[in-house]
Parts: C-alpha cells; sequence; structure tokens
C-alpha cells in the first residue's frame, strides 16, 4: 500500500494534471471497492446473525459451503439487473441526484480512516473532526430523497431522520471532547498514540475512568442512531412508514442508499474503535505472533487491527438490531436530549475532576 | 493543479449561490446553498484555515442548513411558493446594492494583498484555541452566555404551549 501511494505521490512521469486525475480514480476505485466487498460481508453476516438470535439457519443454499456466503453477491446481481423506475409525479433532478449524496457524504468518510499511523487522516491535525463533519453530509441526501419522492411515507420518514441526526449529533461531539480531553489532540495519530501504552487494552479510553466506560456505550448507542439503525430505525420503521425516505427507489438507486447504510455501520465501529479501542494499535505487542506463516502478516499490519475492532463493533450493532424493539418519536427525543446530554455533559465534568485528582493535566 | 482545483471550487461556490438567489423554487435555493457553504469551506482550505472550514461544514452543513431544509419543508405548497421572488421597494434595493457594491470594490482595489509564494498549511487548532482561552476570553464568554440565554428562551417559547 506505501508502496502504491509513493508511486502516486512521484507523479508516475506524466504531466501533474493526469497524475492527479489518474491517482483520485485509482484511489476512488480501491475505496469503492472495499465499501462494496464489506457491505457484501456484512449483509451475509447480518442474515447469519439474525438468523442464530432467531434460531434459524439464515441462508443456505447459494454457494460453495453449506453457508450461503454467496448469497448477497446473487442478491447484488439481482439488484444491478432491477427495472430502474422513476415514478412521474417525483421531482426527477432532486430524485436522482439525493442517492449520490448519501453515498458520497460515506464516501469521503472512508477517505478519512485510518488503516495505519502513516494515512493521511492520521498525521492531518484534525482527523477526527474531519471523520465526525464529514458524516453530518449524509442527512441532506436523506432529506432530499424524502422531499422528491413527493410521497407522504417518504417525507415523513425524511423528518424522522432529520430530528434523529440533528439531535444525536450533540451528544457524539460532546464524547468527542471527553476523549480530547485525555489526548489533547484531534490528531487520530496523537489519540491512538495515547492509548498504545504498552498494557495493551489497559491502556485503551475504554478503561481509562470509569466515566469513560460509559461514555463509550453513550456514544454506540448514539452512532446506532446516527445510522438509523434499529432500535432507531424510524426513518424507515418499515411497519409504519413502508420504507421512509427510500420507498420509492429502485434497483441501483435504491442500492446507494443500501450500500451507505452498511458502510456507516463500519464508519461508527471505526471512530468507536479509534476514540475507545486503540485505533490500529494492535491489542497486544508480541512479537512472535508476527512469524507465524500467513497469519502473522495480518497480526503486523495495522489495517488488520482497526478493521478487526471495527468489525466487532459492526456485530454488536447487528445484535442490538435483532434483539430491542423500535423507539417511538417521543422516546428517542427524550433519550437523546433528556437522557444522552445530560450524561455526556456529566461526563466531561466528572472526567475533569478525575485528571485533577490523578494528576493527569 | 491548486489553481484550477480552486477554479473549480470558485465556480461551484458562484454558480450555486446564483441558484440560490435566482431558483424559482425555494426547495432548490435551499439545496444549492449546500453547495454553497462546501464551496466556501473548500475555499477556506485553499487559505489554510483548515479549522474553520471543518467547523463550517460541521455547523453550516450539519447544523443551519439542515434546520433551513426542516422549515422549509414544513412550509405548504414549496413549490409554488412565490414569496421568495417578489420586489418591493426596488429603488432602495438598488441604492444599497450600489452601496454595498462600491464598498466592497473599494475595499478590495485599496488592500495590500499578500501576493507571494503560497506558504505550507499549518495546523491553526492550538492557536484558535490559545487565543479563545487568553486574549479573546471576554468576547468568547460573552458569546456563549449570549448562545446559553438564546437556548434557554427558545426552550421557553417552544414549552409555552403545554401549560
Amino acid at each position: 500500500m506505501q508502496g502504491i501511494i509513493s508511486l502516486f505521490e512521484s507523479g508516475l512521469g506524466l504531466p501533474e494534471l493526469w497524475a492527479f486525475v489518474i491517482g483520485v480514480v485509482v484511489f476512488s476505485l480501491l475505496i469503492f471497492l472495499f465499501i462494496a466487498l464489506f457491505v457484501i460481508v456484512a449483509v451475509w453476516l447480518e442474515r447469519k446473525v439474525s438468523a442464530v438470535i432467531q434460531d434459524r439457519w439464515g441462508p443456505m443454499r447459494a454457494g460453495l459451503t453449506i453457508q450461503g456466503e454467496l448469497q448477497t453477491i446473487a442478491d447484488t446481481v439481482k439488484l444491478l439487473m432491477k427495472e430502474d423506475i422513476i415514478p412521474k409525479p417525483v421531482d426527477k433532478l432532486l430524485f436522482i441526484l439525493a442517492p449520490f449524496i448519501v453515498f458520497t457524504a460515506t464516501f469521503m468518510v472512508f477517505a478519512g480512516i485510518p488503516l495505519g499511523p502513516n494515512a493521511y487522516s492520521g498525521t492531518f491535525d484534525l482527523g477526527l473532526f474531519y471523520l465526525i463533519a464529514i458524516s453530518s453530509l449524509g442527512v441532506i441526501g436523506i432529506v432530499m430523497a424524502g422531499w422528491a419522492s413527493n410521497n407522504k411515507w417518504s417525507l415523513y420518514g425524511a423528518m424522522r431522520s432529520v430530528a434523529q441526526i440533528v439531535s444525536y449529533e450533540i451528544p457524539i461531539a460532546l464524547i468527542l471532547i471527553a476523549v480530547v480531553m485525555y489526548s489533547g489532540s484531534f490528531s487520530v495519530k496523537e489519540i491512538i498514540a495515547t492509548q498504545d501504552t504498552g498494557y495493551g487494552i489497559f491502556g485503551w479510553f475504554l478503561f481509562r475512568n470509569p466515566f469513560m466506560f460509559v461514555a463509550a456505550i453513550l456514544f454506540l448507542i448514539a452512532g446506532t442512531a446516527e445510522n438509523n439503525r434499529t432500535p432507531f430505525d424510524l426513518p424507515e420503521s418499515e411497519s409504519e412508514l413502508i420504507a421512509g425516505f427510500h420507498t420509492e427507489y429502485t434497483g441501483m438507486r435504491f442500492a446507494f442508499f443500501f450500500l451507505a447504510e452498511y458502510a456507516n455501520m463500519f464508519v461508527v465501529g471505526v471512530l468507536l474503535a479509534i476514540l475507545f479501542l486503540g485505533g490500529y494499535a494492535p491489542i497486544w505487542h508480541v512479537a512472535a505472533l508476527a512469524d507465524i506463516p500467513v497469519l502473522g502478516w495480518f497480526f503486523g499490519s495495522s489495517g488488520f487491527w482497526i478493521i478487526l475492532k471495527a468489525m466487532l463493533v459492526v456485530i454488536i450493532q447487528m445484535w442490538f438490531r435483532w434483539t430491542f424493539p423500535r423507539l417511538r418519536v417521543d422516546q428517542l427525543m427524550y433519550t437523546a436530549w433528556k437522557v444522552l446530554i445530560p450524561f455526556t455533559m456529566a461526563i466531561i465534568v466528572l472526567n475533569g475532576i478525575w485528571m485533577k485528582l490523578f494528576n493527569l493535566i | 493543479m491548486k489553481e484550477l482545483l480552486f477554479v473549480f471550487f470558485a465556480v461551484i461556490t458562484v454558480v450555486s449561490a446564483g441558484i440560490v438567489s435566482f431558483s424559482r423554487n425555494l426547495i432548490y435555493s435551499v439545496f444549492s446553498l449546500m453547495a454553497t457553504f462546501i464551496g466556501v469551506a473548500a475555499l477556506y482550505v485553499f487559505l489554510a484555515a483548515d479549522f474553520i472550514a471543518l467547523a463550517q461544514i460541521m455547523v453550516y452543513v450539519g447544523g443551519i442548513l439542515v434546520l433551513l431544509i426542516f422549515g422549509v419543508m414544513l412550509t405548504q405548497k414549496i413549490s409554488t411558493v412565490t414569496i421568495t421572488h417578489l420586489s418591493v421597494n426596488r429603488v432602495w434595493i438598488v441604492f444599497l446594492g450600489l452601496l454595498l457594491l462600491g464598498g466592497l470594490g473599494y475595499t478590495i482595489f485599496n488592500t495590500s494583498w499578500f501576493t507571494g509564494e503560497m506558504r505550507a498549511a499549518e495546523p491553526t487548532v492550538k492557536a484558535i484555541g490559545n487565543l479563545l482561552m487568553g486574549k479573546y476570553l471576554l468576547a468568547f464568554e460573552v458569546a456563549s452566555v449570549l448562545l446559553l440565554g438564546a437556548l434557554i428562551g427558545a426552550a421557553t417559547i417552544a414549552r409555552k404551549e403545554e401549560q
């Protein structure tokens, strides 16, 4: 990976403009491939997790073994072949634009995911702030889809989504402050370096003090709400609103919403990993691990650890989905404004007192 | 390369700002305001103001614009609304517009602009933090008290109907 990056930085011996364009296209395709691959795995995983929780088998037929691992690929082919329907009364321009905006926002967040200490977003001084700021763009696309669909259910879904995302952004930003109090920097590299103390998991911010543990749980709740996932899936609650803001979308246009939703789960996983689980730092530093033939390469690479941690959080989010019932709209607002925000504010204050007491400042 | 990107973002900003002002459909105006905000954020990046650029996206696109859209969508018959380009007080508007144009033009042509090589971007967060907690502490505190007042006021107005 490093080699490829430096190859592009050197300009490939082409004029500057062409080197730039080719670099952008190649890296965009890499990120897109990663998202597509992740979603294919995650959808299969979601079906399997739901099956385990509901005591079923889940998909079993498609694929080489008997675990249905090719089911999502079959589904993707089906989605690609579907007719692209644009209903007559929709606002055509905004209707077509909306899925792209939702997906572009997610895509831009992926550009900032640090797979290792040398990733650009890691060295960038405001890496974490970038991830949080860009991830708030997607809601505009959701509103656009809801309004352009010219459909009551879509509009209701979009409205709910706006109220939800605007509310839950506040606790996320406040938790960020609690973390930055420890690291003293917004830079992802700095935050992860502060957690990589050599004591393995006990260096993580998750275990720094009791309040940080609560903060991690609150972050997971708020992150799930930001993603519009059950138990916070009011924008698309299928029993009330058919499919919410994407009711009118078919085929690939729908697929883009779907990709963005699953990719956002991964983003929440990565954020949680960076903030509380030590990011790309290995869980334990054992030199002997690197000598194992194939696995050693994984254990030695920083990208492996952050993806592993993020995937764990993704599985927890799936577990949420198949365990908790959906909240009502008023309960949703109650959770955000009367539970999460006071709690996070208390965490910031208590964090400060703790740091003062133990002379950490 | 940088010049080309700059022109790209400048065109996005200006064209979308034009759509905001001249569109006959209120919802198009609001959505193209997003492109304006993002374009302005990109221009901040060219000025090496990384924190301001991201704050612009977070506050204006993630917060204010979303609330604006929320308000517009609650308006009845938005697609046929005519209030947006009603022209009232034409004489005064032309007068004020010319005054603004003159003032801006005067400022632009009488400022000694920095015309050197582009300097490397330095992180600005630490400097901003030090200034906010040091030199401009009073202004910072006054602004936060003002915002708190606005917050309490909004909550009071919103609650009144429940009594």
